[in-house]
């Protein structure tokens, strides 16, 4: 009983948040990929708590309740791929590749790619393997002998905003935001991968392009 | 304990890498079971935070997401700035980066984040101008502002913030940086 009302309340949560999402991040942005694993949230790209280094953050599989956290997984169908410009043309001349298989998610380069643009070939050997932390553990994460660090698993959506208002101003029954607002995406999670790379590794003159791209087979 | 344990870890894994290989950091060849795979279609495809959703279509949301962001501002600059003049009922003149609407669309329709490798990254701090993206960065302000806030970010006062001006949960200042799951 207790159980049958906890599913039909995530059920409720799931529909409220999966369904008419006007503006969020990237979260369920366009048909061919909603609700797939292919679905990107959000990019993020940072200097790293070590200034040498830099962060790419890749997040897919937005507005996960805790309940569908513990079952969320990466698909091994699915390539989760940082494209790095360095050259000013807004063409890719690095890519770093994150692909799952067997509970761990392979990390590949920076490195030149095969081919750019719409299609993504794995180059080479994983520069750093890490297990996928499982929902409700310590992080774990893994470092390559040439500095790179990696991460994969389910972690807190970063990004916040109040969407529900933002729908009730495009809808036309709010004139403006409220004050304080209310983060519609407290309270969810996405499937994260974090990788960690010197700058050195990126050939960079001091400014990048960089974009995220996800691919299937 | 547990911490103990795992520099042991470390250490034999270093100890390891001086005579053969650590297995679990590199040298997965042979053996890596993605070499060569090919993933042949494009799904979703992200520059700047609200973009896509924010100024593309809906009849276009598939097509931006698979064409490639050097042909982007040639497909979709136009659009974008129609879609910009529509937000402000046509009255869009500059905005706090002193941009036209032409000038503002021509950045943001191609859609690539750019970053810094020599300093500060974040979107936009007083200062700094798209340099990187950090966690926490308030992206939706610093957007509402440049949509809706007109050349000194001052017009429309209840649409230049939603007032949420942090994250759920806080971020660590170590890897990998990211709260931990609710």
């Amino acid at each position: 009983m207790k159980k049958t009302r906890l599913i039909i309340a995530s059920a409720a949560t799931a529909l409220v948040l999966g369904g008419g999402i006007l503006w969020a991040s990237d979260h369920n942005d366009a048909p061919n990929v909603k609700g797939k694993s292919t679905d990107i949230t959000d990019l993020y790209v940072f200097q790293g708590e070590n200034t040498a280094n830099l962060v790419f953050v890749g997040n897919v599989q937005g507005l996960l309740t805790p309940t569908a956290t513990g079952t969320a997984k990466f698909d091994e169908n699915t390539m989760i791929e940082f494209k790095i410009d360095n050259s000013g043309d807004n063409v890719e001349d690095l890519v770093i590749q994150a692909v799952y298989k067997g509970g761990k998610m392979y990390i590949y380069g920076p490195v030149k790619p095969n081919a750019t643009g719409n299609t993504a070939t794995v180059v080479g050997s994983a520069s750093v393997v890490v297990p996928v932390t499982a929902y409700g553990t310590t992080a774990v994460t893994n470092t390559s002998s040439t500095g790179i660090k990696a991460f994969a698993g389910p972690r807190d959506d970063p990004f916040f905003f109040d969407l529900d208002q933002f729908h009730k101003i495009t809808g036309g029954t709010a004139s403006g935001f409220n004050n304080p607002g209310t983060d519609t995406f407290a309270g969810t999670n996405v499937m994260s991968v974090v990788v960690e790379v010197p700058k050195s590794m990126l050939n960079s003159t001091g400014k990048l392009n960089v974009w995220l791209q996800t691919f299937s087979k | 304990m547990k911490k103990n344990l795992s520099y042991s870890i470390i250490a034999l894994c270093a100890l390891t890498l001086m005579f053969s290989a650590c297995h679990k950091d590199k040298k997965v060849t042979p053996g890596d079971p993605n070499t060569g795979q090919v993933f042949s279609t494009p799904g979703d495809q992200v520059g700047r935070p609200g973009i896509a959703t924010v100024f593309v279509g809906a009849a276009d949301k598939d097509n931006f997401n698979t064409t490639t962001p050097s042909t982007m501002g040639a497909a979709y600059q136009t659009k974008f700035q129609t879609q910009l003049q529509a937000y402000n009922g046509g009255a869009y003149t500059t905005n706090l980066l002193g941009l036209s609407a032409a000038a503002f669309t021509g950045v943001l329709s191609t859609d690539v984040l750019n970053v810094s490798t020599t300093g500060k990254t974040t979107y936009y701090d007083g200062t700094n101008v798209l340099t990187g993206r950090a966690l926490t960065d308030d992206v939706i302000d610093v957007s509402l502002i440049l949509v809706f806030g007109g050349p000194d970010a001052s017009k429309n006062p209840a649409l230049t913030s939603d007032h949420v001006n942090a994250n759920d949960k806080p971020f660590s200042t170590s890897f990998p940086y990211e709260a931990a799951p609710w």
